[in-house]
């Protein structure tokens, strides 16, 4: 806006303030409406939803499938779609830090005296754009499952060699289901696909090592296991070594 | 009232008659009553001058075509009210105590504590309302062009004030402690270490140190019951203020009719 546009708006708008109604009681009395409607809604929810509470928290098992709250699905979800482990940092850190930059900019990029939005069609099209793909996001975080349960054939190669090596092999995959892998890793037909790399034939690509290792140590957003007791995590390594 | 005879009493103890401009005879209660009222007001206020300001922020006039999407940024003011309130009965209850306390406690509020569930309820989804209210308020000043001159300012404190919102959101999360709250914490610090530049010391700031440990869950407490809560009710103090002094916006849409008896302000 130059100087000019800037000097309208601001006569026109003391015009259009000069005929409003004063914010008592008239405005007062909408916004005091609206607070009842937010109170109410709030209790419905308290009331029929309650709060509960799961198990407690432990650093050594893992029987929770690691999931943000509803408003976090978005950003959960844009790990999903970015597939490339190359590329986790951009959909982690990247595409929200610029979108925040956007949005704080906003008034000093977008600086047209033009206010109705049927004028505006690039800022529309950006909201539409923004609103749904947000909408499809949590929509699809929401209905990300949280697996717990690993349903594949044992390879009869293990089978047959039997003992103790078909025990490790059973163990480390109760284990590895049960340790919110699925979440972010996807396992033969369970699990989800991202943001973590399919691990169906991990074995084939890392060394027994290099899943140890990952497991302590690993990339962000995964978390550390290095917690999980010791024969519980051999198992697990076990199990992710056969993975051919 | 009527007049009675005055009792024959000598001059030097008959009540002095009244001063001009002072009433005739006693007040009734009632009229006390307002007369005290208002010489409170009149003793605050001429202590204070705060009349002027009530007058301005009260009086002011919001534009022709106000409707109802201008209710809510009230209605998120509202809400971090109700989560102040609920939050502080929480606070009575809860010991941040990654040993096993902070759990219990949840716990001792949710099933022993009068009507704990229910304001632990109205605390959780009340986070939730927030946040969808702060973002169709966003929604609303956007789509109104409201962040235009010469509201910049306000739309980059709202912006702050929706940052803060949604760490709110995540720092209240893991105070239950649960399995659910714990994991989820940890993923979400992992990817806050790995953000640019300050990403890592972020990182190490929430944990506390490269570990998860038991004072991450007290600092964990500490952001979300005082710093963060602090920062968003000064900033709503200034967005309010900005609010008041430039006037809410009129409707995009507003005709503006400049019929010169109407165009005449006094605001
Ligand atoms: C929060 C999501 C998440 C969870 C939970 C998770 N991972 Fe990961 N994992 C990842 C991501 C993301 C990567 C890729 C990191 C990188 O780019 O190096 C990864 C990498 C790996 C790798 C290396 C794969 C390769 O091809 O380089 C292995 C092995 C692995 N995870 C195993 C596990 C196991 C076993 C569990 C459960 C005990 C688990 N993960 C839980 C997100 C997760
Ligand atoms: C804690 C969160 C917030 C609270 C309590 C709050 C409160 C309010 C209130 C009460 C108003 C008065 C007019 C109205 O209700 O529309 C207002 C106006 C405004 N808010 Fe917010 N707000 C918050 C967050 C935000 C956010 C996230 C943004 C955008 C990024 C924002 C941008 C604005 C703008 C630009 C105005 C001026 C609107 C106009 O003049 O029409 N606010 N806010």
């Amino acid at each position: 806006m130059n100087r000019v546009e800037k000097e309208q708006y601001l006569r026109d708008y003391s015009v259009l303030k000069a005929q409003g109604k004063p914010f008592f009681p008239y405005a007062v009395a909408k916004d005091g409406a609206m607070a009842c409607v937010v109170l109410a809604v709030i209790i419905t929810l308290s009331l029929v939803l309650g709060a509960g509470q799961g198990p407690k928290a432990n650093p050594t098992t893992t029987s929770y499938v690691p999931r943000p709250d509803w408003y976090f699905f978005f950003l959960f979800e844009l790990l999903r779609v970015v597939k490339p482990s190359s590329l986790t940092q951009l959909a982690t850190i990247g595409v929200p830090t610029i979108g925040m930059i956007l949005l704080f900019l906003l008034p000093f990029y977008d600086r047209g005296p033009e206010r109705r939005p049927e004028r505006r069609p690039i800022a529309m099209l950006t909201f539409v754009v923004v609103v749904a793909a947000m909408a499809l996001l949590t929509y699809k975080g929401a209905h990300a499952g949280d697996p717990t349960t690993i349903g594949m054939a044992t390879p009869p190669r293990i089978v047959r060699t039997g003992g103790a090596t078909l025990a490790e092999y059973e163990a480390g995959k109760a284990v590895v289901a049960q340790s919110g892998c699925l979440a972010c890793h996807k396992i033969g037909e369970n699990g989800n696909d991202g943001p973590g790399p399919n691990l169906t034939h991990v074995a084939a690509r890392l060394p027994v090592l290099a899943v140890a290792r990952t497991l302590v140590n690993p990339t962000a957003p995964m978390p550390s296991f290095k917690n999980l007791p010791p024969n519980k995590f051999k198992a697990a390594v076990a199990f992710l070594s056969q993975l051919k | 009232m009527a007049r009675r005879p005055a009792p024959p009493l000598p001059s030097a103890l008959k009540a002095p008659p009244p001063r001009p401009g002072e009433g005739n005879g006693p007040l009734s209660p009632v009229e006390q009553a307002k007369e005290a009222g208002i010489t409170v007001v009149d003793w605050v206020d001429e202590r204070t001058s705060l009349s002027g300001a009530a007058r301005w922020l009260m009086f002011r006039k919001v534009p022709k075509g106000t409707n109802w999407y201008y209710t809510l940024g009230s209605a998120t003011l509202f809400a971090f009210l109700s989560q102040a309130v609920t939050g502080v009965f929480l606070a009575m209850f809860y010991r941040p105590d990654a040993a096993g306390g902070a759990y219990e406690s949840i716990r001792h509020i949710t099933d022993d504590v009068f009507l704990g569930q229910f304001v632990r309820g109205m605390h959780l989804w009340g986070a939730s309302v927030m946040v969808v209210l702060v973002f169709l308020h966003m929604g609303r000043t956007f789509l109104f062009g409201a962040y235009k001159y010469p509201r910049e300012l306000n739309w980059v404190i709202g912006v702050v004030l929706l940052i803060l919102t949604m760490v709110m959101a995540l720092t209240g999360y893991l105070l239950p402690f649960d399995q659910r709250a714990y994991w989820a914490t940890i993923v979400a610090n992992n990817i806050t270490a790995t953000g640019p530049l300050v990403g890592p010391y972020l990182g190490d700031f929430l944990r506390s140190g490269p570990e998860f440990t038991a004072t991450t869950l007290s600092r964990f407490y500490a952001i979300h019951m005082l710093l963060v809560p602090g920062a968003i009710a000064a900033l709503i103090g200034a967005h309010l203020y900005l609010v008041t002094k430039l006037g809410t916006t009129a409707p995009p849409w507003s005709k503006v009719d400049r019929r010169p008896e109407l165009s005449e302000t006094e605001v």
